[in-house]
């Protein structure tokens, strides 16, 4: 008895290092490469490099063309997506027919959000800039954007709304409420956290994404900010791989500088949407 | 449609059949039929789970729906608000007549219908991201059916009738879902009551609460049917004898035995009514 309770014993404790690691390991990673970048960006980070054009001289080379593009960029993309991606996730759960068809929907949405986001890039540059004829804008980028993390919110949104059970939907049903009713008063506020949540990580997505701008014509040179949805842009992450794959070492602090204003970036939107998720999600209480 | 119904309750239920026993019972008690259910049958998918019911439902009374699981209870009394058809697959047969009319005609709209019956489930249900107040109120919120200014008071109504009022009259902007089991429970009673319906169903509605807020809630059903006509679903035999004036015994989706409840659980006609209340089964 005695000796096999002991023996289950250490496997726990070893289960709980192995644990603890899996969470230490990539934590502490994590810090050594932003710690990494904060470094290699050291006396090239500050106002001038925020509010400064590309420049030929890596010393007086900004970012502010890609961050604003890639600001633009996101509210564009997010502004496109979530309404589209929560409208066919509530058509999906809350009216569409189960069935073989709508597995099959399920199946293939699921299979979309795993398609390297390359393949997104030349289908938006097919669509968006030569067929709908948008050139290379933020437009077209955004809807490419778009079409890449809608897979990414129709899912997550799906899980979030299943979360509502089915009792609370029968009480509002049983007071006479409609469909619609039910749909717009009930279960939407108790999904919105989830769908919400799963809207920042498909955005967080795009944000980093460099690889569909490329094919679809964002520029590495931009020396003005985008004046409109038409306008020629670059992001971050363009601007990024431009500075890196210069052959000047110098150019290489400025990637540097790049990737903390991008991790920043990426930060400060993500908190934004989670204190505004918080907010919402304080006024229940399970 | 059915709205407009209210002017013809006057009209005596039309009493065809030959079940005299049920009539007689009824006509001594001088009790019209709220609800006349005649030769419904439902299913679930190819599965059929109620065969031929016929009853008829008295005004102003308990009525308590009593069987072993799987007897098809729950389904009865989802028909009579036309909940069963809420699952994918589910039909019914038959007519039910709410004060007359035919609850499965064509130019029945089901929303409108259960707005005049309504219902409680076995598990409380408030709704998580409203307040107590909003809860009450909303029925009437979701069906734009709330008149400004009177909602102060039909919330104090509605939660004095399911006797919560002195517990919660300074908390009704804490969130539902923060109360008791047998509070949730009240509430989701009175959020039923605020849209003053005519008939309440109530699904095993004590069947997640302890003794003490069974009582309480057994306690408001003998209060409510002064005004209001209840069927209620229940596995306990015992709360069917202290809240009901009537009980049927369902089994295997037939309606077995439909008496008054003393008649019924003192001198059962049928040998497997009988077997069911002394045990013997189920």
């Amino acid at each position: 008895m005695t000796a096999r309770r002991t023996r289950s014993h250490m496997y726990e404790k070893a289960f709980i290092g192995l644990a603890l690691a899996a969470v230490v390991l990539p934590l502490l990673l994590l810090a050594v490469l932003i710690a990494d970048v904060i470094v290699d960006s050291s006396g090239r980070l500050g106002f001038d490099f925020l509010t400064g054009y590309p420049s030929r001289k890596p010393e007086q080379a900004g970012i502010l063309p890609g961050l604003a593009g890639s600001i633009y960029l996101i509210l564009l993309t997010a502004a496109m997506a979530l309404p589209v991606g929560v409208g066919a996730a509530l058509y999906l759960e809350e009216y569409g027919k189960k069935g073989r068809l709508s597995n099959l929907i399920e199946v293939n949405i699921s299979n979309l959000a795993g398609v390297p986001s390359i393949i997104y890039g030349l289908l938006g540059l097919e669509m968006f800039v030569r067929t709908i004829g948008l050139g290379r804008s933020l437009l077209a980028g955004a809807g490419t954007m778009a079409l890449l993390i809608l897979p990414i919110i129709i899912i997550s949104s799906r899980e979030a709304l299943r979360t509502v059970p089915l009792s609370v939907r029968e009480g509002a049903y049983a007071l006479g409420a409609t469909r619609w009713q039910v749909t717009r008063k009930v279960v939407l506020p108790m999904a919105f956290p989830g769908i919400l949540t799963g809207s920042i990580l498909a955005v967080s997505r795009a944000i980093g994404e460099a690889a569909p701008l490329i094919v679809v014509g964002a520029l590495a040179y931009i020396a003005f900010l985008p004046d409109s949805v038409n306008s020629p842009f670059t992001v971050l992450p363009i601007q990024i791989f431009n500075w890196v794959s210069r052959p000047q070492e110098e150019f290489l602090k400025n990637a540097a500088a790049g990737s903390v204003v991008l991790l920043a970036t990426l930060l400060i939107l993500n908190s934004i949407a989670i204190v505004l998720r918080n907010r919402l999600q304080k006024r229940r209480t399970w | 449609m059915l709205i407009e119904t209210k002017e013809k309750r006057e009209a005596p239920p039309r009493v065809r059949s030959a079940n005299l026993t049920e009539v007689v019972a009824i006509q001594n008690a001088s009790v019209k039929a709220k609800l006349q259910v005649e030769g419904l049958s439902a299913w679930f998918g190819t599965n059929k789970v109620l065969f031929g019911i016929r009853m008829q439902i008295p005004e102003n009374r308990v009525t308590a729906i009593i069987g072993p699981s799987g007897c098809g209870k729950s389904t009865f009394i989802r028909t009579l608000n036309r909940m069963h058809e809420m699952v994918v697959g589910a039909r019914v047969e038959g007519q039910v007549r709410l004060d007359g009319q035919d609850i499965y005609a064509q130019d029945i709209d089901p929303v409108l219908l259960r707005r005049r019956v309504g219902m409680v489930f076995q598990k409380p249900n408030p709704f998580p991201t409203m307040s107590i107040r909003d809860n009450v109120l909303a029925g009437l919120r979701l069906t734009r059916a709330l008149d400004r200014g009177r909602g102060e008071e039909i919330v104090e109504t509605a939660l004095r009738q399911a006797a919560l009022w002195e517990e919660l009259s300074d908390r009704l902007d804490e969130p539902g879902g923060s109360l008791s089991g047998g509070q949730q429970q009240r509430l989701v009673i009175a959020r039923a009551l605020a849209v003053e319906p005519d008939v309440i169903l109530m699904d095993e509605p004590c069947s997640a609460l302890d003794p003490i807020a069974t009582a309480r809630i057994e306690d408001r059903i003998h209060a409510l049917k002064e005004k209001y006509t209840i069927v209620i679903v229940t596995h306990n035999m015992q709360q069917a004898a202290r809240v009901a004036d009537r009980t049927a015994f369902f089994l295997l989706g037939e309606l077995i035995e439909y008496e008054n409840t003393n008649d019924l659980f003192t001198a059962p006609k049928d040998k497997r009514t009988e077997d069911y209340i002394t045990g013997k089964f189920g």
